[in-house]
């Protein structure tokens, strides 16, 4: 009995302890992974199986990555791992001992910290600088690469740490992003929307404003008075620019136009409604839309809103100096619940791209949306589409744009003010745009090797008025963007209902802040 | 019930040896609960108490703002006015649609399979695996299929899915937008009936908010399927422990298979029906994951949103988080009516 009673007693002083807080191990300085032995890789090996073979376990490669980069610091016939997933035959690599591995595991946060990617990496005589973006793949993770080419070219003593190795992409990264920050970890730059996305950082606590680096690279003089307002933000920049994409562009089937006898895109919202008869006329589906994103139906409202008023009314939508009960509205209410009907019946069960792909395969013949469309057109091979601005909004750029942002607790700042410099400059963005797709926020950039739609962008950026776009997070903050504005499209789209609409859109703009 | 008396368990009366063992273990077992009972606290009742504070207050940014404003966030849900007192009022629409059809749809299914299985059938427990094996799936990984079964298409870009089915059946008729069908179906103020009832000063019933909106079928097809096979299991081992001897009895006294199960079983079955339709109904009611990833959490009209994604929408997409926080209360207040009669129930059941 005795014995028993013991054994409870030690139970619940177990369970007890697991209460308490572990104390925090002080982390012990990386460079002690030093090398036990080297392995040249063959032909068929991976890290994980190297590591299954010295440590046993599949998952323990992470020190072997990081002893071969510190390693590669001292000596260059040492490989620099760049991302674990790719070891070339001939690399020579780094394996520390085992006891060093498992103190490195130990305390090693994980790929998806500034913290834990700086662990993989040596540092240069200068330091690190750690880059965190969402661009993982394709041509957005190719122009970044062009970026740190070059960046490393000029800074060779600075080492690149690239946060977006194995984080999550997109979505999921701004919702990482912002818990480390708050939680005090911060890379040295992020990728940030540029425009009311800035709120989101509470800018002045967890992100600091970057005017030093628009002053010494003279950047007010190399970006369109309008991209700057844009930028500008509770009278400060936030972010530095790379890239640019439009939202308000029609793109079309030219052999379906040609099939419906229509010569040249239109340009207005009668001649878009007559051509889209005529098609119908043909047998061919007018529009394509998705919905599936959430986004299509106020990406599309919203192009057909800027092309219903001056540029300068439908910024002002946004900052309280046009009032939405205006007739404007009304009539673009109207116009966007034409447009609906033209468009295909099952809208809500196709995300953007598979509507884009509808007018790829000849299924349908326009579709509103942005200029990552083209990105699409280009990887399925199909040159056969024309594009023009949404009608109504020839001389309006509805813009979006990517810009690099300097956390407050950013561990090197330095080097960090040495990439906004960088990302602000032209060669910087020629070599980055023309992979991802973009254009150059810069209106210097010379695009004669660009595709032929991106070269008609540029030529309108240069000259259009620049207006920010509400769906992709420049314009509204977010309550406004993601809730108010959203929801009275989503219920006026299936209910066609104008005046509830306008009310809905009024009332969004009263719960934002801007009595009407 | 009527050999619950032969089951109660006789308590040996404990031997008080010592005084100080029974109190030593009182403490005991005090520390060993004590760890759950705080951590349950602070994860729990705590965080739900911080959320129901939340939602007394202004913040609706993304920086904290802790402002008393008293009931105002609620007040936007139910009486408003705005776009968020409509959705939340469709909201309430379509949940109250799916807890009806999804659970009555479960019961009726379920329990038709487990009749049909207590035939005594060859490779029952085959049959049997079969029925029960949805519930193994995620409700994500439903969602993704049923997405795709009932993916509509279009006349003129081609149907897909069931629609496709039905088309190459010959039963074209039978086609359906499925998820993102737009329609809701309730009593129009134009028609007769919707005339009479504002003649009688009923007319604030004429609204699509009380009706019922097509596409929550679809919802309740893939939820149904996946759920029918474990409320089939329920049934059949509540069929089981039903005695042999009952059914004999019954049909001695020359009762049909019928009446059997009209007199007999469905009446014993009943605790084992109170059981599946709670567990059914606090599952229809925190719905968020399968309509999710059925829809992308968009849809026509919402004609399939539920309180949960308006919650999270508003929460993380919209940042406003008192907002969030005031569906997340109601939600748990909807759970709570349901859950906390059955628990006392349950309890009362036990003492005795």
């Amino acid at each position: 009995m005795n014995k028993v009673k013991w054994i409870y007693a030690i139970v619940a002083l177990a369970l007890l302890a697991t209460l308490l807080p572990t104390g925090s191990a002080q982390a012990a300085p990386a460079s002690a992974l030093a090398c036990s032995k080297t392995y040249t890789v063959s032909a068929g090996d991976t890290l994980s199986g190297i590591a299954d073979k010295e440590y046993g376990s599949v998952k323990a490669y992470w020190p072997i990555m990081a002893g071969t980069n510190l390693k590669n610091k001292e000596d260059s016939s040492f490989a620099h791992i760049e991302n674990p997933d790719l070891i070339e035959p001939g690399w020579k690599l780094c394996i520390p001992s085992a006891d060093d591995a498992k103190a490195f595991l130990a305390e090693f946060p994980g790929p998806n910290t500034p913290a834990g990617v700086s662990m993989l990496f040596g540092k240069g005589a200068k330091g690190q600088l750690i880059v965190a973006s969402w661009w993982t793949n394709g041509g957005e993770f190719a122009g970044l690469n062009e970026m740190f080419k070059q960046f490393k070219a000029a800074n060779p003593d600075v080492e690149i740490v690239n946060a977006a190795i194995a984080g999550g992409a997109g979505t999921n990264f701004k919702g990482q992003l912002l818990s480390q920050l708050l939680g005090g970890v911060a890379p040295d730059t992020f990728q940030l929307h540029a425009g009311w996305e800035a709120d989101t950082y509470d800018p002045g606590t967890l992100i600091v404003n970057v005017d030093d680096v628009y002053a010494r690279n003279k950047l007010e003089s190399v970006f369109p008075p309008t991209l700057l307002n844009m930028l500008k933000f509770k009278d400060h920049y936030w972010g530095v620019p790379v890239n640019i994409h439009r939202s308000n562009v029609l793109w079309y089937n030219k052999a379906l136009f040609e099939k419906a006898g229509i010569t040249a895109p239109p340009a207005t919202w009668d001649e878009f409604f007559a051509a889209a008869d005529k098609l119908k006329a043909a047998g061919i589906q007018p529009v394509a839309l998705g919905g599936k994103d959430g986004f299509e139906l106020q990406h599309t409202f919203e192009t057909i809103l800027a092309g219903s008023m001056s540029a300068e009314e439908y910024a002002g939508l946004w900052t309280g100096k046009t009032s939405w009960k205006s007739e404007k509205v009304t009539n673009a209410l109207n116009t966007f619940k034409k447009y609906l009907t033209y468009a295909n019946a099952d809208r809500d069960a196709l995300t953007w791209a598979a509507a884009t792909q509808l007018l790829i395969d000849g299924k349908a013949a326009m579709n509103i949306m942005g200029d990552w469309a083209n990105g699409q057109f280009i990887s399925g091979n199909f040159t056969d589409y024309g594009w023009a601005p949404v009608p109504g909004t020839k001389g309006t750029f509805v813009a979006l744009s990517d810009s690099f942002a300097l956390p407050a607790k950013a561990p090197n700042v330095e080097n960090a003010n040495l990439w906004l410099d960088l990302a602000g400059s032209k060669p910087a963005q020629e070599a980055f745009n023309k992979l991802k797709g973009s254009i150059c926020a810069r209106t210097d950039c010379d695009y004669s090797t660009y595709n032929g739609y991106l070269q008609s962008a540029a030529a309108d950026w240069k000259v259009d008025a620049i207006v920010p776009s509400v769906t992709h997070g420049a314009a509204a903050k977010p309550s406004w963007a993601t809730k108010g504005y959203a929801d009275a499209v989503t219920l006026f789209a299936t209910s066609g209902d104008v005046a509830a609409a306008q009310t809905a859109l009024v009332q969004a703009a009263v719960d934002a802040g801007y009595p009407q | 019930m009527t050999q619950s008396a032969a089951r109660a368990p006789i308590l040996a009366a404990p031997r008080k040896r010592r005084l100080s063992r029974q109190n030593w273990e009182r403490i005991v077992s005090i520390l060993i609960l004590l760890p759950s009972i705080i951590a349950l606290g602070i994860f729990i009742y705590a965080f739900i108490g911080w959320t129901g504070f939340i939602s007394l207050t202004a913040w609706n940014s993304a920086a904290p703002d802790f402002t008393f404003v008293g009931l105002q966030n609620y007040a936007r849900l139910f009486v408003g006015g705005g776009t968020d007192m409509t959705r939340f009022h469709y909201d309430i629409r379509n949940e109250v649609g799916f807890l009806i059809l999804f659970v009555g749809g479960c019961l009726v299914t379920g329990f038709l399979l487990a009749t049909l299985l207590d035939r005594k059938i060859r490779g029952e427990s085959i049959f049997r695996s079969i029925f029960l094996f949805p519930m193994a799936i995620s409700f994500i990984v439903t969602g993704v299929a049923w997405r795709w079964i009932l993916t509509p298409g279009t006349e003129e870009t081609g149907w897909v899915g069931v629609n496709l089915l039905l088309t190459n059946l010959g039963l074209g008729g039978l086609r359906s937008a499925w998820f993102t069908d737009p329609t809701v179906f309730y009593i129009q103020p134009t028609t007769p009936l919707g005339e009479f009832l504002h003649s009688i000063g009923l007319g604030f019933i004429t609204v699509p908010a009380l009706g019922y909106a097509a596409a929550i079928t679809s919802i309740v097809i893939a939820a149904g399927w996946q759920m029918s096979g474990y409320t089939m299991a329920l049934y059949l081992a509540g069929i089981r422990s039903i005695p042999d001897d009952l059914r004999e009895a019954a049909r001695v006294d020359g009762a049909s298979e019928w009446e059997i199960y009209r007199h007999v079983i469905i009446p014993l079955l009943k605790p084992v029906t109170l059981t599946v339709v709670i567990i059914l109904a606090h599952i229809a009611l925190k719905i968020f994951d399968l309509v999710y990833s059925m829809t992308g959490g968009v849809s026509a009209g919402f004609a399939t949103d539920v309180p949960a994604l308006n919650m999270w929408k508003t929460t993380f997409d919209a940042t406003k988080f008192a907002q969030g926080a005031s569906i997340a209360i109601i939600l748990l207040l909807m759970v709570g009516v349901l859950i906390i009669p059955y628990l006392v129930w349950q309890t009362r059941q036990e003492a005795q």
